[in-house]
């Protein structure tokens, strides 16, 4: 069933994952830079996630993966071999687009069997491997099926059996799911995760959906105008986010106010160690995730007035305002029930992990 | 299969008047001429000797131009139509794929002849012609260097639209990623997602070229108007049956075209999808009624 173990699984035909370097890369469009200087290496088989707001140049990173943009410096290696100037139908890449781009004239069948067309694969062999690339996306059955009379999560599956069946070097994946509606979205986001896994194929995801990059990738690439911000797995990028702009983007954060005074911080009435205690003396605001934020009766903390509340399944979220104006958002469990006007008392988690919003990035433990 | 007309839709009997009236608006000269061909002339009464004069080849050697001018208006219209489509479609692919900022500048350069009257394009053309004679000879086949500026506006409107009509950079770069050379795409890629545009596009530029007169005429060739002008000055009847002929001819013309063009997407060499899963058959069809965007099989959902 899966293309790694084929019955023709001569060496040629397996998935070769391959390393991918992208070495200060630059592109450069009239007016702007959308990729200035990127480096980034991906290990053989590694999932990473490009996750950046729009305009951030991670599109544009991977389409120069692809060769679909040329670059105007740096270099980007496969394995260590210069790619930069290889055209597109040359790299051995295989690409899902975020718009559908079935071949609107051939069947599904007949768009899987493209690629293996183009790399002169005998017919009956290309009819069994397109076969078998289809049963692995579960469309087996739907193989003498147009674009048109397939659903767009189908055409997202036909799309990525398209991309794998001729088993290339690097699969690059750009922004495949934003088109199609939220429960699609997370089947097909498993389905290319384990599919990605069983084939160990060096693997690119541009998304600007947080929670899809980390639930997909070993590693993410958080961007941010042309540059890579911060790159680390998913639970390093939300327990240490290395700048403000990372804190702020991977999850939601409260700015709240504090003191540091001889290598501590003081956040609403909690005291905090710095990890780096060199930061001088004074006032900061500091990124606080809402689940660090512990709500109580009056007189247990800070003294605050609930805003607003809002259910939201497994837990429920509080807005509360706090004597000085500071606007706080606290998730907490679903039982705790506050209402708009109730007077509560507001701490930090002992183990609340702060960044400091000016100067270099400082994570906070508890003291 | 319900048929529910929209809520807008005009009642049956308002709609059997409107077709009568439009239909009244064709049949009325096409009957005429068919009436008038079979005139008995002053004598009076009805006769069906011409129509067995041009059917048996009893016509003399004063008819031959109507021969020439078929040929020449033939010839013409293919070449034009070849012409048209080599130019038109691969430039409105690399404007749409590569210089997107040119659009505007083609599209007006494209729909300017539509503002240029007939006589005033030939005006123009008349001296540009002389050089035109002098490269490439005197025969008629040059006047598809004109015909193409006439049809271009229709052309490009066919064509444009259906470029317009998918995403060409995103199949394009699709087909690239795959391992397809920019040769490949084009051919294997962008023109059969093309090919209603271009065969409206060539439908098009048969029917103007066909019927085209007045450059011809004022460049001195002939081709099947000028001819049938030709004829009608010695026996008007015989020119009314040619026209008649010739407006049957272009109706078969454009009938097959339409069907041949409207096939099954799939080549000889594939499976044929199921019958439910076949595209509409003729090209006006599929022209004019949008594209069902929910799957056409129950359980086809993902």
């Amino acid at each position: 069933m899966s293309l790694a173990t084929a019955p023709s699984s001569s060496a040629d035909t397996q998935i070769r994952a391959v390393s991918v370097e992208l070495d200060t890369v630059v592109k450069e469009y009239p007016g702007h830079r959308a990729l200035d200087g990127v480096s980034l290496d991906v290990q053989s088989g590694e999932f990473v996630a490009l996750l950046g707001p729009s305009g951030c140049g991670k599109t544009t990173a991977l389409r120069a993966i692809a060769g679909l943009e040329g670059i105007d410096g740096g270099q980007i290696r496969f394995d260590g071999e210069d790619v930069s100037r290889t055209p597109t139908n040359l790299r051995d890449v295989g690409m899902v687009f975020q718009s559908y781009s079935l071949f609107p004239h051939l069947t599904a069948q007949e768009n899987v069997e493209f690629g293996l067309r183009m790399r002169r694969v005998p017919a009956a062999e290309r009819r069994s491997r397109a076969a078998e690339a289809l049963d692995m996306v579960g469309l087996g059955e739907r193989g003498a099926r147009y674009a048109h009379q397939l659903s767009g999560g189908q055409q997202q599956r036909v799309a990525l059996a398209r991309a794998l069946v001729t088993r290339p070097r690097v699969l690059l994946l750009d922004e495949p799911l934003s088109a199609l509606d939220a429960k699609v979205r997370v089947q097909l986001r498993d389905q290319i995760r384990s599919i990605q896994t069983e084939l160990g194929i060096t693997t690119l995801f541009v998304t600007h959906d947080q929670e899809e990059a980390l639930a997909v990738a070993d590693r993410v690439a958080v961007m941010r105008a042309g540059n890579i911000e911060q790159i680390g797995t998913p639970e390093e990028l939300y327990g240490q986010p290395a700048t403000a702009f990372v804190a702020d983007f991977i999850g939601l954060s409260n700015q709240v106010p504090g003191t540091v005074l001889g290598g501590q911080v003081e956040l609403l009435g909690t005291t905090l160690a710095l990890l780096d205690p060199s930061v001088p003396t004074g006032p900061v605001l500091a990124s606080v995730r809402p689940e660090d934020v512990l709500i109580g009766a009056p007189g247990t903390g800070s003294a605050a007035i609930v805003t607003g509340t809002s259910f939201l399944g497994s837990h429920r979220r509080t807005r509360v305002i706090l004597e000085d104006g500071t606007e706080l958002l606290i998730q907490h469990e679903a039982e705790l029930k506050t209402a708009v006007g109730d007077a509560v008392g507001i701490r930090l988690r002992g183990t609340a992990v702060g960044i400091r919003l000016r100067g270099t990035a400082v994570a906070v433990r508890p003291a | 299969m319900s048929h529910v007309p929209p809520a807008h839709a005009p009642k049956a009997a308002a709609r059997t008047v409107i077709l009568v009236l439009v239909g009244l608006v064709f049949a009325v000269p096409i009957l005429s001429m068919v009436e008038f061909t079979l005139r008995g002339g002053l004598a009076g009464g009805y006769t069906l000797d011409r129509w067995i004069a041009v059917f048996s080849g009893q016509l003399d050697a004063s008819y031959r131009p109507i021969w020439t001018g078929l040929a020449n208006s033939a010839l013409l219209a293919v070449i034009t139509v070849l012409l048209t489509l080599a130019i038109l479609v691969p430039t409105l692919i690399l404007v749409q794929l590569r210089f997107p900022f040119l659009r505007r500048a083609v599209e007006f350069l494209c729909l300017l002849p539509i503002s240029v009257p007939a006589i005033v394009l030939v005006v123009g053309l008349a001296p540009v012609y002389s050089v035109v004679a002098r490269i490439f000879g005197s025969g008629v086949w040059p006047l598809s260097f004109a015909y193409g500026i006439t049809v271009l506006p229709f052309a490009y409107r066919a064509i444009q639209s259906n470029l317009d009509a998918f995403d060409a950079k995103t199949l394009s770069e699709a087909a690239r990623s795959l391992g397809a050379g920019w040769i490949t795409v084009f051919l294997r890629v962008l023109l059969p997602s093309l090919r209603r545009g271009v065969l409206a596009a060539a439908i098009i530029a048969l029917a103007v070229v066909l019927g085209e007169y007045t450059i011809a005429s004022l460049l001195n060739r002939v081709n099947l108007q000028t001819a049938l002008v030709l004829i009608s000055k010695n026996d008007p009847f015989t020119a009314v049956i040619f026209a008649l002929l010739a407006l049957i001819f272009v109706g078969i013309l454009l009938f097959v075209l339409g069907r041949v063009g409207s096939g099954t997407a799939g080549s000889g060499r594939t499976p044929k999808p199921p019958r439910a899963a076949r595209r509409p058959r003729s090209a006006v069809a599929a022209a004019t009624t949008p594209t069902p965007s929910a799957p056409l099989v129950p359980g086809a959902s993902s």
